[in-house]
């Protein structure tokens, strides 16, 4: 696959008073991803080509994808594909990236959702909701200690826009 | 095309009227906002200023909408030589409880064509809404130089 031909479609910045290597792990760990990230434990070999996974609280595969970018405590780069039937074959794979950059005493985290063909607002709702919440929460957990609490059921708008698509949700 | 416009959402463990006086009060931007200091007496109407920490101003627009403390709205362009081709642009703030936390989601638009200033708050936005969710939720501001933002010169 050549992430060079994926485009951005949804960019979220966050500075946040840690340091580059306890974001990284942050992102990285399935002992602090439970806390941010609606309860799912990330899973990731960090080489390139290696496994992400993402599972639910219940234990269920959520979300899949390989590792293409990975740069400790830099850049991690690694598809993003929701567990959905059909999600794939109608959309194409999702890309996520972030980079990890000193400012100062914090540490400025971006992160860019590509996709490798258009996509229409309806279905990047999804993404565009679900990432402040989970980037806000993270910044919280790394500078508190203690992650928010942000109940977050998926937009409507992009339930309907799978479903005329023929993408099952559960 | 869409328009050009930015925003940004962030989820902040407090409550609307503490949100509010963070949004609004000079001493208070002041330590969070890269040291400017708001100057308005928020009514619709009324002029909005951003002051240095010399007292000199480096921004100026108008407010349009205060709803206290769930919507503030007001314009503003920094008015340096830089950006003397731009107009002032709509800032507009809803704050919504959301649970425990507050939903914050800022949206500024009607930039004019090829707009040099929207590349200077897209850069400067997403640090001082992250350092105002830490003073918030921590007692402190971050500590970012402004050359950090790599706003173009």
């Amino acid at each position: 696959m050549d992430i060079s031909r994926f485009k951005p479609t949804t960019v979220y910045t966050i500075y946040i008073a840690a340091t580059p290597e306890k974001v990284w792990q942050a992102l990285t760990s399935a002992e602090f991803s439970q806390k941010y990230f609606f309860g799912n434990s990330v899973a990731i070999e960090l080489r390139i080509g290696g496994a992400f996974i993402v599972r639910t609280p219940d234990g269920a595969l959520h979300i899949s994808g390989e590792v293409f970018e990975c740069d400790p405590p830099k850049k991690l780069t690694h598809t993003f594909n929701v567990n959905w039937p059909a999600l794939i074959e109608k959309l194409g794979p999702t890309l996520v990236s972030y980079e990890i950059e000193p400012a100062g005493q914090a540490v400025k985290l971006t992160m860019t959702e590509s996709h490798d063909r258009p996509i229409d607002d309806d279905i990047l709702s999804g993404g565009r909701a679900g990432w402040p919440a989970i980037l806000s929460s993270l910044k919280s957990l790394l500078e508190t200690g203690n992650a928010l609490e942000v109940k977050m059921a998926p937009p409507q708008r992009m339930l309907d826009a799978l479903k005329r698509l023929g993408i099952g949700t559960p | 095309m869409s328009k050009p416009e930015f925003i940004y959402v962030t989820y902040i463990e407090t409550t609307p009227e503490k949100l509010w006086h963070a949004l609004t009060d000079g001493d208070f931007t002041e330590r969070y906002w890269f040291g400017a200091r708001l100057k308005s007496d928020w009514k619709a109407g009324s002029s909005f200023e951003m002051l240095r920490d010399d007292g000199t101003v480096s921004d100026r627009g108008e407010v349009i909408e205060v709803d206290r403390p769930r919507r503030l709205a007001y314009t503003f362009v920094n008015i340096s030589e830089k950006y003397k081709s731009d107009r002032p642009a709509l800032a507009t703030f809803v704050i919504e409880p959301y649970g425990k936390l507050v939903k914050l989601t800022l949206t500024q638009e009607g930039f004019a064509e090829g707009s040099k200033f929207l590349d200077g708050i897209s850069k400067g936005w997403p640090a001082i809404m992250s350092s105002l969710k830490s003073i918030l939720e921590t007692g402190h501001p971050l500590q970012i130089p402004f050359e950090a933002l790599k706003i173009e010169s």
